[in-house]
């Protein structure tokens, strides 16, 4: 599959992301936030970093740029959008997903490597892993700390719309220890860890990241 | 050439860390009267022309589009009728 990873100015991790989707088993395309040609790919990553330097707030302008426009339709017509981090809070900014990001509640900036368990397997992007999965990847944030309304936070659990949970200790004050979280067709899934900083031994915390690039080609031939 | 302020708030059920460091700060400083603090942000948007019915629905819609996040944020539009160089002018003139 033809997995697109968007770079907008302040992008960190769009060339791990490309990498990463690659070790998985796809092919990685660059594409670019100024142009709305999403170039024919079968699935977009927003990846990690500091867009529009975080301004106003982290992914409000970035959710306004003219890739998004393209992204946003492509979502709603079911294709597999994956938001890492500051791409999480570009898919909340965009009401691709419900809720929002807000600075950590200890207000300081965290890295580290941080254990997850996977709750929804039935997403085009954790299709890879068993449902219940405990996972090692790498978290590193400043705003990161989810939030949303009670109706909402009992909606997302209720329907099993949690993607991923925060294990031992809640490291920026999200909310039940939401970590990721799916639309409910699952296409569109935000997660503010970073599994493509867990793919390689060499590099990182172990390969416990790579599922969530592995699930798209189990899935293109299951 | 008019001006419209928004002022942009998180809502009050929604922590605000930002606050909670300013508010931490005041003690270490020796102010002890303030018991809470909220953090927001101000935006002054300068307007041709006069201040109508639809400059400020079109301002409103600039406000929960992009301005606040209507999940975490609350605002408030409010037109400042003179500039500063006016009110000055009109208080000594008083």
């Amino acid at each position: 599959m033809k997995v697109g990873v968007v770079t907008f100015p302040g992008s960190l991790d769009d060339v791990d992301a490309r990498r990463a989707v690659s070790i998985g088993g796809n092919e990685a395309v660059a594409l670019w936030h100024g142009d709305e040609d999403l170039k024919g790919v079968d699935a977009v990553v927003l990846p990690g970093g500091f867009s529009y330097g975080d301004y106003l707030r982290c992914g409000a302008i970035s959710r306004f740029a003219p890739v998004m426009t393209s992204v946003i339709e492509a979502a709603g017509k079911g294709m597999p959008v994956l938001g890492i981090c500051n791409g999480f809070q570009i898919l909340c900014e965009s009401h691709l997903l419900p809720g929002a990001l807000i600075r950590n509640d200890h207000r300081k900036f965290v890295c580290r490597d941080q254990r997850l368990r996977i709750e929804r397997v039935d997403t085009p992007w954790t299709s890879a892993y068993a449902a219940g999965a405990e996972v090692t990847i790498v978290l590193k944030n400043g705003e990161g700390g989810f939030v949303a309304d009670e109706p909402t936070l009992d909606r997302l659990e209720g329907e099993g719309l949690v993607v991923a949970r925060y294990l031992d200790d809640n490291p920026n004050g999200s909310l039940r220890d939401i970590a990721g979280i799916s639309n409910e067709r699952g296409n569109v899934v935000g997660l503010m860890p970073h599994p493509e900083h867990a793919v390689e031994d060499l590099t990182g915390p172990g390969t416990d990241g790579l599922g969530f690039f592995t699930s798209l080609v189990e899935r293109a031939f299951a | 050439m008019a001006r419209v302020v928004v002022d942009v708030m998180p809502k009050p059920e929604i922590l605000d860390p930002q606050g909670k460091a300013v508010l931490g700060a005041l003690p270490r400083l020796g102010f002890d009267l303030v018991t809470d603090v909220r953090q927001g942000k101000r935006f002054e948007l300068q307007v041709d022309g006069e201040i109508t019915d639809a400059v400020l629905a079109e301002i409103d819609k600039v406000a929960e589009t992009l301005l606040s996040n209507p999940v975490i944020e609350d605002y408030e539009v409010h037109v400042e009728d003179h500039s500063v160089s006016e009110v000055a002018h009109e208080a000594g003139r008083a």
